[in-house]
């Protein structure tokens, strides 16, 4: 899908204009753009569980968040004296830290938990529900429901979570300033580097015999069964890992945008990081992406001109591209790839792959 | 201790809940056994048959403008499934999950457009004074709104289950049901069958809807409560079983009410999501498991 030369090593000038963007955009684009990548490493996790799996999780941001909570606990901890309580906690009444929040306080545990409290999470749970061969339509609506229950349960308890308005108000970390232009311009380059390096680690996997099992489950589960292989483990592995990259994405869009709230967890901000895989291209870790870049900065621009407008475009473009483009733009651009090269007369192996591509 | 008419009450309030349950799961738990796509629009549809009610009892006033409102609502819905269903729905039959997708966005623009027509805030309807008592039954308070929604959801089910078993379109439907190919090749036009259940399956939502206005303003997202619980009860009841589906909104329906008594309502909703997963652990395939020899459903 993506051995055009222009992706073979299009992506050197892609990090270049990475690394140089802070000095090309305004600070508040370069805000925007730090939270669209750090959006993106999630949207890299949707291509791993959705595109290549096969697997549609309607759950991603129950993850998103769990990474923000965790950061974001860290944070409100880290700019308090020691055995202040927070101030949403005080206002309610809470006389002690919750033990759960207790951890948090300790830098390293609350970056080890970044990665271990989702991956324990998703992998319990994909391994409840995977080995009982729940699949397709049944799993997209259990993870609907997880992602209801959790953003209900982060409202409700308000005097411990900071209920609908989250957690905010964050300062520092690791001595630096957030919010500040020189904070925003490290926190987008180490964003930046994530991201690669995650996109990296997910292209290395997908082209390994895991990645080559995967799909081959993806498109004919039993037949896998049948090969002798056992295919929960790698279900659950994947789910885990779409799971642990949405929460580094959440982790560092906590820190771009120095709020964390349900807003973010419930049922339609999960169905929306669909979204941006969707019109990008579920096959595609660049198509994935650009999908997170395009919807993103479109939603940025027609909810300020026009608020109304955002959810009927939303809604409309989903389903569009759903009907008409079920690879996306990803896959737009390798048809006319492909007819382009067909018309050029160099029609090696572009005609056999489509073919194969055609009769799934 | 656990107060006997405390707990009295909550089992009522759970066959009432699990009574909205089953209204807003039937329509989806039909067509997801004929067709196997499940319409995420399908809480819009609740939401449509709470407008309609609304708009009935403006044009109608009077003690039973909800008895007019009920087949306004019923058609209402119906129609609009019927729109859906041509436009969107049979054109991905093959792609179930991009059929999720599809429709999710069908149900971001209707809210939407809800929201413009109607306002974000919701509208009232008030219930007709026959409706607004109540009586003590061994010391438990039974308001008549929860009673006719219990009755409203006993009669649905009856009249479908003699549908299924009775008319020639339920022979049809069992028997697409079984095999959908087979059915096609002895002349059943399998597309039509498809179409009656899923507007037959709105329109319950639509009259779904009406119920659910007399227990609470109807908002642009009144389904959207209610879609997600519909949802579990789907997959919890087995494939589109309307006994499953029952049996899986009773179980829902007292787990959540009685749930109620210890826990506050987001820890019971929890509760609920637990106990469908543990419920699979013993029962993948749902309440109801369909027979077959076929290696893939």
């Amino acid at each position: 899908m993506t051995d055009h030369p222009i992706f073979k090593h299009g992506w050197i000038v892609v990090l270049a204009v990475g690394i140089c963007a802070p000095a090309l955009l305004s600070s508040y684009d370069l805000n925007l753009l730090g939270r669209f990548l750090a959006m993106a490493i999630l949207a890299i996790g949707i291509v791993l569980i959705w595109g290549e799996a096969g697997i549609l999780t309607l759950g991603q941001g129950v993850f998103f968040g769990m990474g923000g909570y965790c950061i974001a606990m860290y944070l409100k901890l880290s700019s308090l004296e020691a055995g202040a309580l927070p101030d949403f906690m005080e206002w309610s009444g809470v006389s002690a830290l919750p033990w759960w929040w207790v951890p948090f306080a300790n830098p390293v545990l609350a970056l080890l938990a970044i990665i271990v409290v989702p991956a324990v999470f998703s992998g319990v749970f994909a391994w409840l529900v995977f080995r009982r061969r729940i699949v397709g339509v049944y799993f997209a609506l259990i993870t609907q429901a997880v992602a209801l229950t959790f953003a209900t349960l982060l409202t409700s308890q308000q005097n411990t979570t900071g209920g609908y308005n989250g957690l905010t108000g964050f300062q520092t970390i690791f001595g630096l300033e957030l919010g500040t232009t020189d904070g925003n311009r490290t926190l987008y380059w180490v964003t930046l580097a994530i991201l690669a390096l995650v996109f990296a680690a997910t292209r290395w996997l997908i082209g390994s015999r895991y990645g080559t099992v995967l799909r081959a489950t993806r498109d004919g589960e039993n037949r896998v069964r049948f090969l002798g292989y056992n295919t929960t483990p790698y279900k659950v592995v994947a789910f885990a890992l779409s799971a642990v990259f949405a929460a580094i994405g959440g982790a560092l869009f906590t820190l771009h945008a120095g709020v964390v709230s349900p807003a973010f967890v419930g049922v339609v901000p999960s169905i929306e990081m669909i979204v941006w895989v969707a019109v990008g291209g579920r096959h595609s870790l660049w198509g994935a992406i650009s999908g997170v870049l395009i919807v993103n900065f479109a939603k940025d621009m027609i909810s300020s001109a026009l608020p109304e407008a955002w959810l009927y475009v939303l809604g409309l473009v989903f389903i569009l591209v759903v009907m008409f483009l079920p690879n996306g733009l990803a896959g737009l651009v390798d048809d006319l790839w492909q007819k382009y090269r067909t018309r050029d007369g160099s029609n090696d192996m572009a005609g056999s792959t489509g073919a194969l591509e055609e009769s799934k | 201790m656990l107060d006997a008419t405390l707990l009295a009450g909550q089992v009522f309030n759970g066959f009432s809940v699990a009574s909205l349950f089953v209204l807003a799961a039937l329509g989806l738990a039909l067509s997801f056994g004929l067709m196997r796509v499940i319409n995420m629009a399908h809480g819009e549809m609740l939401m449509l048959g709470g407008y309609l009610a609304y708009l009935t009892y403006l044009v109608v006033p009077g003690p039973l403008a909800i008895l007019v409102a009920m087949p306004v609502a019923f058609l209402g819905a119906a129609l609009l499934g019927a729109v859906l269903e041509l436009t969107v729905i049979r054109k991905l039959a093959a792609r179930p999950l991009d059929t999720l997708l599809a429709t999710w966005g069908v149900s971001l623009i209707l809210q939407q457009a809800a929201r413009s027509i109607f306002g974000p805030i919701g509208v009232g309807v008030t219930a007709p004074d026959w409706l607004n008592t109540g009586f003590l039954l061994a010391g438990v308070y039974i308001p008549s709104t929860r009673l006719f929604i219990l009755a409203v959801a006993v009669v649905v089910l009856a009249v479908l289950g003699l549908v299924i078993a009775r008319t020639r379109l339920g022979l049809l439907v069992r028997a697409v049901n079984q095999d959908r190919m087979m059915a096609a090749a002895s002349g059943i036009n399998v597309r039509r069958v498809d179409l009656a259940v899923f507007c037959l399956g709105t329109g319950i939502a639509g009259l779904a809807g009406v119920v659910l206005s007399l227990l609470g303003p109807v908002t642009p997202s009144v389904g959207q409560s209610y879609i997600v619980p519909a949802f579990l009860v789907v997959v919890m009841g087995g494939l589109g079983s309307m006994v499953g589906t029952t049996v899986a909104a009773i179980i829902l329906g007292l787990v959540s009410a009685i749930s109620q008594i210890f826990l506050d309502v987001s820890m019971s909703q929890v509760l609920m999501l637990l106990s469908v997963i543990v419920f699979l652990q013993f029962r993948p395939q749902g309440v109801v498991a369909t027979r077959s020899r076929a290696l893939e459903e």
